[in-house]
């Protein structure tokens, strides 16, 4: 019950920031300068096309009418429609959703096998040469550019040794990874610095703690120690660091989108702006912010369901 | 005491100062210095010029005429990116540094004062967040329209959050601390006792901040610039380079690679910066984020 | 079977440095049970972890001094050859149970991972053997508990655990360091009880630490009082309580309600405990010592075997009487 009453009060927390974010995203095609809809017809529209595009997207109602119908629409899962694609934006971003999510999942799983073994090995040598190295790689590695990071992996993988392919998506699932790889490869690296630090001190905290001293005292070596009785207690809070950064996440997933010309989210993002699609870029803003939130919610979840194993809640 | 004997007391606490520095502070400051007259004394370093295009030599893999290659258009890719140093630093530090001033500010104010504009300001605060941050500064410069100038106006507008809410969480724990409330019972106005005497106390988490900050605001700018949203060619900004090299990757791989490089370079400068900026100043995170 | 002779243990650190433990000797023979008393910091902690060599250097350092098992000094192995003796030959329980398992990990899987790290035991066979574990130090349903997680368990429970754990790989020797003091003191005496228990059914040694001299008065063949890094009493348990020959003997004594002392005030032992990084020459409890005399502020006192198999560090022990409060 403890955990019912939580999960409502953190939906009841997100309604005024649901309302401010939906407010942003509806507001910004107002400040476009100019007409809006002549600049997406770019000009070549008549008088009487341009008249009937504003009625279709709403736009000669009052302002506050056409907020409404934005919220109430939005919730219903409806977007309004890209006059330039003609289409409905809600299939348009929903082809792209899943793409999106795959490609963070299977980033984000990079990132952690990446991190694991090189933030053990820096706990364990803290303040050592191995330590100091793996430092200096994490400050090079996060002052990395994720496009920069992609165009190498390209180079390397892609082009030189051609094992995997530098752009699209893929038919089937095999197809698929393959295709993934590159670009989650790209934000894993961009990601990773952060983990090693995290972990790195996270697991060093956790040292100190008594049952530490216990398992020294039952005849296990560093490593072992290290690994299981460390490294388990310090992937708790991992899961959270790695909800925090969702927003990094997603951000370096719209250039490696881009790059890799990945038909997720934020290559149509790219996209609608450059076409100037307005109501492709109000609904994927709204999609993006939503999905920040989802996915800080689930942590919160989740890391309340370890914590009440854990801490006896 | 004489003028002379102040400022040899005073050269005497800088070199006291110089000696407490960690080493990374040291490594970052002056590979940072190196960058920086790298970007003033360019037109020494280099006999070309970063827009002249000549055809007769395009696309030479690195040599040592040029030792980063030349681009499509002849033009000698090490001396566009010693150029683009003065594009790059410089708009790098004004979307951190100017957004800081007033981010800080409006933290430590809200921390102090709570109340509505404390609660109105998380609000702000919890919807901005929920943006990624590169998505909210794409949409508002789709409905602006590219270009430095609107890249300045969407990162003014978003960037100061951050600031406001390190100032803010620094501000509630020196609100009850004893000199606050000494300086109170004095009766001193809260302005005086915010910027006078909490800002002191609370900027050390920020200044270390605005060294990850810095880095990842080249890189915004570089990123926007490479999805062409940013500096438009033929500008030499780092970004657009490595963008303009992308249709070239398959046989001139330096035009879009070795620009990447001087991003990285002050990128590790900086964070060495922010490293030991975090040491010195006792602040418990370290560099990064 | 394990003896300890000279043993000093500094703690350095920013340029400063204490000693910890100060010409510490004492044996423990085999099948005994050796008390160690003293009030918190007087060392004994710090004892039983130079034995199994778990104090990080720095800042702990050995300056001189030999800690001989059987006969090899541990002091002098190799860390893989030690690790091989920590839990296997010599284990230790803990003061608090709920900080000494992971919290992550199931509680069976604890208790026989000594087994598997020094057996080699498989996962099934480390599985059977943490039940059987349990069942010996009497968790009831041990086969259903056996996957459940410390914080499912209460303090005296996981204590029996943590015992558990201790005896694994039947060792030699247990260090119990206050082993009862965070319990509740209902459960206090249940787990004494099963420590004794287990020691006489196995025919180990058992080193018990604690602050309280009640708790070793019922269990100890003999008893070593610590005050200050330094031992100041040591003899058989009998006459260290017939016949104290040391003024914090005495005091620690005094400090325990009796039952049959009826309307007899309780004695704390007056003034704080010392400092050890500002010791002052001579007695270190000179400062406390109700007895004291001028001599004791001036002359290093040392452990001096008074009566057969009864040292003491007092300069005048014939003067510490009882009594005279």
């Amino acid at each position: 019950m403890v955990l019912f009453d939580y999960i409502v009060g953190r939906l009841l927390q997100m309604i005024p920031v649901i309302i401010g974010v939906s407010l942003i995203a509806f507001v910004s095609i107002h400040f476009v300068p100019g007409d809006p809809v002549e600049i997406m017809m770019h000009g070549r529209a008549t008088p009487e096309a341009l008249a009937a595009a504003h009625a279709k997207l709403g736009l000669d109602q009052p302002v506050l009418v056409q907020y409404w119908r934005f919220i109430v629409n939005a919730a219903q899962g409806d977007l309004g429609n890209s006059i330039i694609q003609n289409a409905n934006v809600s299939k348009i971003v929903g082809e792209r959703l899943l793409p999106t999510i795959y490609l963070l999942v299977t980033s984000a799983f990079l990132a952690v096998v990446i991190a694991i073994p090189l933030s053990v090995v820096a706990a364990r040598r803290a303040d050592q040469a191995a330590d100091h190295v793996i430092r200096l790689a994490g400050i090079v590695g996060f002052a990395m550019p994720p496009f920069w990071i992609g165009i190498l992996l390209m180079l390397l993988f892609g082009i030189t040794l051609d094992w995997f392919p530098i752009s699209g998506y893929g038919r089937d699932f095999i197809d698929r990874l393959h295709h993934l790889f590159l670009p989650s490869l790209t934000i894993a690296i961009f990601l990773a610095p952060i983990l090693v630090q995290s972990l790195r001190t996270a697991m060093l905290d956790v040292m100190t703690a008594e049952y530490i001293e216990v398992a020294r005292a039952k005849g296990l070596g560093p490593w072992r120690i290290l690994v299981k009785h460390a490294l388990r207690n310090a992937l708790i809070p991992v899961t959270t660091i790695l909800a925090v950064n969702i927003g990094w996440l997603l951000s370096g997933a719209v250039v490696v989108e881009y790059l890799f010309s990945f038909p997720g989210l934020g290559s149509l993002l790219v996209r609608a702006v450059g076409y100037r699609d307005y109501p492709v870029i109000q609904g994927l803003s709204l999609v993006f912010a939503v999905l920040v939130l989802a996915v800080n919610l689930l942590a919160d979840l989740s890391y309340m369901l370890i914590d009440r194993r854990v801490l006896k809640a | 005491m004489t003028e002379l004997g102040q400022s040899v007391a005073s050269s005497n606490r800088l070199l006291r100062e110089l000696a407490r520095w960690p080493t990374t502070l040291r490594i970052g400051i002056g590979l940072m210095l190196l960058i920086v007259l790298a970007g003033v004394f360019a037109p020494l370093l280099t006999p070309y010029d970063p827009y002249a295009q000549d055809f007769g030599s395009a696309l030479l893999p690195p040599n040592w005429a040029h030792p980063f290659g030349t681009d499509n258009f002849g033009r000698d890719v090490l001396t566009r990116v010693l150029y683009g140093i003065r594009v790059n630093l410089p708009i790098g530090f004004f979307t951190t540094y100017v957004p800081m001033v007033y981010g800080v500010a409006l933290g430590a104010f809200a921390g102090y004062f709570g109340g509505l504009f404390d609660g109105l300001l998380m609000r702000i605060l919890d919807i901005t967040v929920a943006f990624p941050f590169l998505v909210l500064i794409i949409v508002i410069v789709a409905v602006l329209g590219p270009g430095v100038q609107n890249i300045y106006i969407a990162v003014f507008l978003t960037a100061w959050t951050m600031y406001a809410r390190l100032a803010r969480a620094e501000m509630l724990v020196e609100r009850g601390k004893d000199y606050v409330l000494a300086a109170r019972t004095l009766g001193y106005g809260s302005l005086r006792i915010v910027l006078g005497h909490g800002l002191p106390n609370i900027i050390n988490s920020s200044i270390v901040f605005s060294m990850s900050d810095f880095v990842l605001n080249i890189m915004l700018v570089s990123g926007l610039s490479f999805l062409g949203l940013g500096v438009a060619p033929p500008v030499p900004e780092w970004g657009a380079m490595i963008a303009e090299g992308r249709d070239f990757i398959f046989d001139a791989w330096w035009i879009s690679t070795l620009p990447g490089l001087a991003i990285v370079l002050t990128g590790t400068a900086l964070c060495l910066i922010g490293d030991g900026l975090a040491q010195r100043l006792g602040e418990r995170r370290h560099a990064l984020l | 079977m394990l003896e300890v002779s000279n043993l000093v243990v500094e703690f350095r650190q920013g340029g400063r440095s204490l000693r910890a433990a100060n010409q510490v000797s004492l044996s423990v023979r085999q099948g005994e049970t050796m008390g160690i008393v003293g009030e918190s910091g007087s060392g004994k902690s710090v004892l039983c972890r130079t034995i199994l060599r778990l104090l990080p250097t720095p800042p702990a350092f050995v300056r001189s001094g030999s800690v001989r098992f059987g006969d090899v000094d541990l002091l002098t192995l190799t860390e893989e050859r030690m690790r091989e003796v920590r839990g296997a030959d010599i284990a230790m329980v803990f003061q608090n149970p709920m900080n000494a398992l992971n919290p992550v990990w199931p509680i069976g899987d604890q208790v026989s991972e000594g087994l598997r790290v020094h057996k080699g035991l498989g996962q099934r066979a480390a599985r059977d053997r943490a039940i059987e574990l349990l069942k010996q130090v009497g968790i009831p349903s041990p086969e259903l508990r056996v996957d459940e997680y410390p914080h499912q368990w209460s303090g005296g429970m996981v204590q029996r655990a943590v015992i558990a754990m201790a005896m694994a790989n039947q060792p030699k020797l247990i260090l119990a360091d206050e082993p009862t003091t965070a319990l509740d003191v209902t459960i206090q005496d249940q787990i004494l009880a099963l420590l004794m228990d287990l020691q006489h059914a196995a025919g180990m040694s058992l080193v018990l630490v604690s602050h309280d001299m009640a708790v070793v008065a019922e269990t100890c063949d003999r008893v070593a009082v610590m005050y200050a890094g330094r031992i100041v009493e040591l003899a058989d348990t009998r006459t260290i309580f017939r016949d104290t020959r040391h003024p914090y003997t005495l005091g620690l004594m005094q400090s325990i309600p009796r039952i049959d002392a009826k309307g007899e005030r309780l004695e704390p032992i007056q003034g704080a405990p010392p400092n050890l990084s500002t010791l002052p020459p001579g007695c270190p409890f000179a400062p406390r010592c109700r007895f004291v005399q001028p001599e004791c502020r001036a002359i290093d006192v040392t452990l001096r075997e008074i009566s057969p198999g009864h040292f003491s560090a007092c300069l005048f022990p014939e003067r510490v009487d009882g009594s005279m409060s």
